[in-house]
Formats: structure tokens, C-alpha cells, sequence
């Protein structure tokens, strides 16, 4: 199969993702778009590395999982206070840290 | 050197000195034992309120006894091995520049140090009288100390730059002892007038030691003096002017006469010490010291002559219209330090008197001095003549004190001011009949104030405040001024006996017999006539007459008189005036134009990131929208620059 497909794939994944980070409110649903930006990228480093023949790709993949995976613990406990002092999990509404 | 060449003149060469042994390594004690208690008093604090005044004699009455013992072992030296000098340490050593800490004893320097421990030691003792109400007491007598030992250390340095260290500290100690009382506001404002004006006379001194290095390699008296002759006149006539410049801060000489006046803010004992044995008289000391220079180079003379001849009519005219009874007395010193100063200028004819006139007028300007602070003791520290008279009855021995000292001035016949001032205007005539007029008018005068302020002091009625109660001053007192006024009536004579003083002086300073177109007892006589008339005059005007109590407007000399000539008018308007107006501008300028640079980019700065920290919304997506623009900017560059 083209490896090319791949790519298509990964490139509209991401821009799903990024299209969902700007437009939605809801932390949870952000964080789930952030998450899909990763795999993403993931997919297109794993298929270049096919294309290419080496491991670089597939070692950076497992990078971006750990940090993925790290990401999630901070992020979901910061939403998870943030939705207990305010009722709310929208990202529009947390907006005290400015000028 | 034209007017002075021929007949019998000896040219002072510096004679081969001989290093100090025996009698004479006891040197060092003179400026030590004052200095030491100097430096007793100071650091020993209140633990020495008790008997710290005695003790300030004691070192003081010390370095006299080492100064006769040491004017004892030079007489009974021939009268070319009279120069001893003792070799202390290494001051400085830089490379082949060396300047040693050594004292040189000679006819000169022995001239002075007697002066200044003698009449230094009775000043002493009178204060212990005088300041026995002062709880201060203590710290007064260690400046004291300091000012007697700094004056030792003028005169004895055997090159110049120690004598600069010497002269510096008389500046300061005058400075201390001015501001004695410094919670006075004139007194504080005084002493720093005289620090600051003998600051610039110290740049002189200072322009002066640079030069003798450049055209010498030497600021040793004997490197400098002995080698006068290599050095060019040009060259001679700038060192002759910046040690003039020195001399007329140190001494009170016009144009830097200004501070001597106010100096008067200090107590009575100061200002005699400062009037006769030490600080003014380092100006006449300087220029004896360098007449190798000076009679190299005559248009410095010249200068120094001029000078003196201002000076000496400009005291006497000041002299004339003050009440204050010590600012009379301080014209009157300006006025004689002129003389020293003229006589110095006038070169091998005038040294010796100007030296001679330097010590009698130690002598009877210290009883004057102490008597006027005996005066008023008595009057509840009252200066105001006008609110003296008839003293004589209730203070009779600073009455007949006071009269030695007057007649002395005069130069009355045989008291002392008579041999050494007749000398001076014989000397002045000999070189030039103006200064000769200029010195002759100058005893007129003189005469004039002196018989001024004995009459409305000591004679006519009584114009006392209702609170004073004139009496006698204590032994303690009375006595040092009794030893003065001795002096006083006596000590010309005994100097000018045989001529003793000139033979003493002469292998120092060199001597020529002044010759002049008259016989020398017609010229006195004339003297004695002019003076005569002066204090004929003084009477008619201040005894027979009754005096106001509050000073009649006067005419326009007399008010010019009582305002110093406006010398202090001259110096606010020439250079207080326009320093305020320049620290004032600078004030300006640093805080608008320097500070204004530095303020305004601070705020530029600060501006501008208040602006840009608007961006900062809080709004979490906006910032989502601008990092993933800021990724395609990266995406985007980075194919560019691939393409």
C-alpha cells in the first residue's frame, strides 16, 4: 500500500485535532483533540520510518507516548481541580491568568 | 639682580650641612614631645580632662628647653658649621628619587623654633587661664600641641615636600582651633573660609614643589637651593610666583587676606598663637627659605614687594575702622606681615629684617593678643571698643602690658618694633623711594589705629554695659603677658645689640648693608615724626574727644574700612557667585539632561511592554490559534528555505 496514504491519514487526524482545539470549550473534549494531534503525528513518524527503513521514527513515536502519557496525569488533574473549585470544565471561562 | 650688586653683600650659600650627633640627635623631640601630647590628648579622651591642660605645657614647655639647648650648642659652633641636619627615616622611595624625613637646624630654623616653643608655651600657660571655664579644655590644648608641633615641622623639614606635610598641618590645625567652638554658626562658617582660601595658596606650594622637581630633580633644600643658579630665570620666576601664592594664603596677604579677619571667631589664645609665633609667619619662613630663588629672579621680587606694600596699607587702613577690638588687632597683623613680606621682597637688604620684625612683632602682637583677651575676660567676652574706656584704673598690669606692646608697635624708641621696623623702611628706601614712602605712610597709619584702640580702650570715660564688671585677670594670665611685654620692650635691643641678629641670620639668608642718599637719624627722625603725627592724631580723635556708643555712619573709606575693603564682596562676586551659579547649572543638568536619559528610556521601555502585555488575553484558544501559527510560520519558513 502507499505509504502516502498514511500521511493523508495523519494530516487530516491532525487537522481534526487542531480544528477541535480551537473551536471547542470543553477541557476534556480539548484534551481528546490534543491526544489525536499527537497520534497523529505518531502515525507519520512511524510511516516515515517505514519509507525510509531505519528506527528513528518508531523510537520517537514511543517518545511521544510517554510524554503523551505524562501529559494526560498533569493535564486531567489540573482540569479535574479546576472543574471542582468552578463547576465548569470550559477552557473560555478559566481565563484569571492575563495582563 | 641690578640693584643690589656691589658694595659689601654676601649672597646666602647654602652652607655644607653636618649630620646631627651629640646634642643635636635630641632634634627629633621638637616637633615629637608636642605631638605626642597631641596625640595623648586626643586619643586619651575624658580620662584626661584633669590634667590634659597641663600636660599640653608641659610637651609644649619641653620642646623649648630641647630648642634652647640645641640654640646653646649651635652658638658655640663657628658660624659656618651652624647647619645640622638629622636623618630620621626614608619618607619616600621611588627608583632614584629619594626624599628622606629629615630636620635641618640652622641660624633660620632656630630662629623660628625659638619663637614658636617660646611664645608657643606662654600662649599655653595663658590658656590654662583663659579657657579654665571651657569643659573642652582638654581638647584645646591638644590642638594646640598639634598647631605648635605642624609649625616645628614647617620650619625644620630639610626639603620641601616635608615642609608641605608641616604646612598642611598648620592649615588644619588652624582650622580645628578656629572652629573651636564650633557650635557657633560664624565659627564653623570661619574655618572653613580659612581652610578654603589656604587651600588655594596650597596649590601654590604644591605648583611650586612640581616645578623644583621638573627643573631640578630635587625638592631637597640642597639640591634645590645650592643648584638656583642652573635653572633659568623664566623657570625661577614661575617657582617665585607659586611660592609667593603659597605665601599670601598662609600669611594673610592680599589677594587671599580674607580669612584672618573672621579667624577672629576663634578663642583669644588662637588667635594670638595664630597672629605670632605660628601660621601667618610661614609665609615670611617660605620666602627666606628660598631666596637662593628669589634673587634670581626679580621679577618674582618684584611681585613679592608689591604685594607686601597692598597688604600693609590694606590692614592698616581696615585696622583703622573696627570696633571689634581683635579685628583691630588682626588688621594690624596683616598690615605687619606686609612688612615681613616687603622686606623679603626686597632681597640680601631686607631678609634679616624682615625676620628680625617677624620676631619682635611675635613678641609684642602676642601681648597685645593675650592682653585683649585679658580685656575680655573682664568685660563678660564684650569685643565692642565702644563699650570699653577707661580700663586702665580697674586693669592695671594688662593696662602697662598693653602700652609695652603699643609702643612697640609704634616702633617708639626702645622698644622692640622700633630696631627691626626702622630697619625695614632704611631697607625699602634703599631699593626704591616709593616702597620707602609706601612703608613710612604705613607706620603713619599704624600709629593712627593703635593709639585708636589703647584710647577707646584704656582711657577717656567709661562706656561699659550695665552688667560688666571690669577686673584684673588671674596670675595664671597676667604673667605670660608680663614675660611678653619684657620681651616686648626689650628684645629689639637685645637683638639689634651689636648687630647681632644680622650677623646670626647672614650665613642663611646673605646681607647687604642698605645704603641710602640721607643720613640713617634723619631718616628716623622723620619716621618718628610721621608716627608721632599718626598717634597725635588717634589721640586728638579718641581720647580728648568722647566716644558714641553705637558707630556714626562714617564716611566712605571707613565704611569701605568696615567691610574689609570689601575683599569678601570681591570674592562672593568673582568666585562664590558664579560657583553657585555653575554647581547650580550642573545640579540642572544632571538632574534633567543625564538623569533625564537614563529616566526616559527606563520609560520608554516600560511603555512599550505595557502595551504588548494586552496581548496576554487569559482567553486559552486564542493562544492555541497563535502557537499553531506560529508552527505554520515554522513549517513554512523552513520549506522556503528548503526550496
Amino acid at each position: 500500500m502507499n505509504p502516502s496514504n498514511y500521511l493523508y491519514l495523519s494530516a487530516i487526524l491532525f487537522s481534526i485535532g487542531a480544528v477541535g482545539v480551537l473551536v471547542r470549550r470543553n477541557a476534556i473534549v480539548l484534551f481528546m483533540c490534543v491526544e489525536l494531534m499527537l497520534n497523529a503525528s505518531n502515525l507519520a513518524f512511524v510511516s516515515f520510518a517505514r519509507v525510509h527503513g531505519n528506527l528513528d521514527g518508531q523510537v520517537i513515536a514511543f517518545f511521544v507516548m510517554v510524554v503523551a502519557a505524562a501529559e494526560v496525569v498533569v493535564g486531567l488533574a489540573i482540569i479535574m481541580t479546576i472543574f471542582r473549585t468552578r463547576r465548569s470544565a470550559s477552557v473560555d471561562e478559566a481565563n484569571l491568568l492575563k495582563y | 639682580m641690578s640693584p643690589f650688586s656691589g658694595g659689601l653683600a654676601t649672597v646666602a650659600e647654602v652652607a655644607t650641612a653636618t649630620e646631627a650627633s651629640g646634642l643635636f640627635t635630641l632634634t627629633w623631640l621638637l616637633v615629637g614631645l608636642p605631638l605626642l601630647g597631641a596625640a595623648v590628648l586626643l586619643l586619651g579622651g575624658r580620662r584626661t580632662d584633669r590634667w590634659g591642660h597641663w600636660l599640653g605645657v608641659a610637651m609644649s614647655g619641653g620642646s623649648f628647653v630641647v630648642a634652647a639647648l640645641l640654640f646653646f650648642g649651635l652658638l658655640g659652633r663657628a658660624a659656618e658649621e651652624r647647619t645640622v641636619t638629622q636623618h630620621l627615616f626614608d619618607w619616600i622611595a621611588v627608583g632614584t628619587f629619594t626624599v628622606p624625613f629629615d630636620l635641618r637646624v640652622d641660624q633660620l630654623s632656630m630662629t623660628f623654633v625659638l619663637l614658636i616653643t617660646g611664645v608657643g608655651t606662654l600662649i599655653h600657660i595663658y590658656s590654662v587661664g583663659y579657657m579654665s571655664h571651657d569643659h573642652d579644655r582638654r581638647r584645646f590644648f591638644a590642638y594646640l600641641n598639634l598647631f605648635v608641633a605642624s609649625m616645628l615641622l614647617l620650619v625644620l623639614a630639610n626639603n620641601y615636600l616635608l615642609l608641605y606635610v608641616g604646612w598642611e598641618g598648620v592649615g588644619l590645625a588652624s582650622y580645628l582651633l578656629i572652629g573651636f567652638w564650633f557650635v557657633k554658626d560664624s565659627a564653623a562658617v570661619a574655618s572653613k573660609k580659612a581652610f578654603v582660601v589656604n587651600r588655594v595658596g596650597d596649590v601654590g606650594l604644591s605648583i611650586a614643589v612640581m616645578l623644583m622637581f621638573v627643573t631640578f630633580g630635587s625638592v631637597a633644600f640642597d639640591g634645590v637651593l645650592t643648584n638656583a643658579a642652573s635653572a633659568s630665570e623664566s623657570q625661577l620666576t614661575w617657582i617665585g610666583l607659586a611660592l609667593l601664592l603659597a605665601a599670601c594664603g598662609k600669611s594673610a596677604q592680599f589677594p587671599l587676606q580674607s580669612w584672618l579677619l573672621d579667624a577672629m571667631e576663634g578663642p583669644t589664645p588662637v588667635s594670638a598663637l595664630i597672629h605670632a609665633a605660628t601660621m601667618v609667619t610661614a609665609g615670611v619662613y617660605l620666602i627666606a627659605r628660598s631666596n637662593a630663588i628669589f634673587d634670581a629672579a626679580p621679577t618674582a621680587q618684584t611681585a613679592v614687594v608689591i604685594i607686601g606694600a597692598i597688604t600693609l596699607l590694606m590692614g592698616a587702613v581696615i585696622g583703622c575702622a573696627k570696633d571689634d577690638i581683635k579685628k583691630a588687632l588682626a588688621g594690624s597683623t596683616m598690615s605687619q606681615i606686609g612688612y615681613m613680606i616687603l622686606a623679603a621682597g626686597l632681597g640680601p637688604v631686607g631678609y634679616v629684617f624682615a625676620i628680625f620684625h617677624l620676631v619682635t612683632h611675635g613678641f609684642f602682637k602676642a601681648t597685645m593678643f593675650l592682653g585683649a583677651g585679658s580685656v575680655m575676660h573682664g568685660m563678660n567676652d564684650n569685643v565692642n571698643m565702644r563699650r570699653y574706656g577707661g580700663l586702665r584704673a580697674v586693669m592695671v598690669v594688662t593696662w602697662i602690658t598693653f602700652m609695652a606692646g603699643y609702643f612697640a608697635i609704634l616702633g617708639i624708641p626702645p622698644f622692640a618694633g622700633f630696631f627691626s621696623k626702622d630697619k625695614i623702611i632704611e631697607a625699602a628706601f634703599s631699593v626704591n623711594t616709593l616702597t620707602g614712602l609706601v612703608t613710612l605712610l604705613g607706620a603713619g597709619i599704624t600709629a593712627f589705629y593703635m593709639t585708636r584702640l589703647v584710647a577707646m580702650t584704656f582711657f577717656g570715660k567709661a562706656r561699659w554695659e550695665d552688667d560688666a564688671h571690669p577686673h584684673e585677670s588671674p596670675g595664671i594670665m597676667t604673667g605670660p603677658i608680663a614675660v611678653l611685654a619684657f620681651l616686648s620692650t626689650v628684645g629689639g635691643f637685645a637683638l639689634a645689640y651689636g648687630n647681632g641678629i644680622e650677623h646670626w641670620l647672614e650665613p642663611v639668608l646673605g646681607f647687604k648693608e642698605p645704603v641710602i642718599g640721607i643720613p640713617v637719624p634723619a631718616l628716623t627722625a622723620i619716621t618718628l615724626a610721621v608716627v608721632l603725627v599718626g598717634a597725635a592724631l588717634g589721640w586728638v580723635l579718641y581720647a580728648r574727644r568722647s566716644v558714641p556708643v553705637v558707630a556714626p555712619a562714617g564716611n566712605l573709606l571707613t565704611r569701605a574700612a568696615r567691610a574689609d575693603l570689601y575683599g569678601d564682596a570681591f570674592n562672593e562676586a568673582v568666585f562664590m557667585r558664579p560657583g553657585q551659579y555653575l554647581t547650580r547649572w550642573l545640579v540642572w543638568f544632571d538632574n534633567r539632561v543625564v538623569d533625564g536619559v537614563v529616566n526616559g528610556t527606563a520609560a520608554t521601555i516600560g511603555g512599550l511592554s505595557g502595551r504588548a502585555r494586552r496581548l496576554q488575553t487569559g482567553f486559552t484558544r486564542s493562544y492555541a490559534l497563535s502557537m499553531l501559527g506560529g508552527a505554520a510560520l515554522v513549517v513554512f519558513a523552513l520549506v522556503l528555505v528548503r526550496l
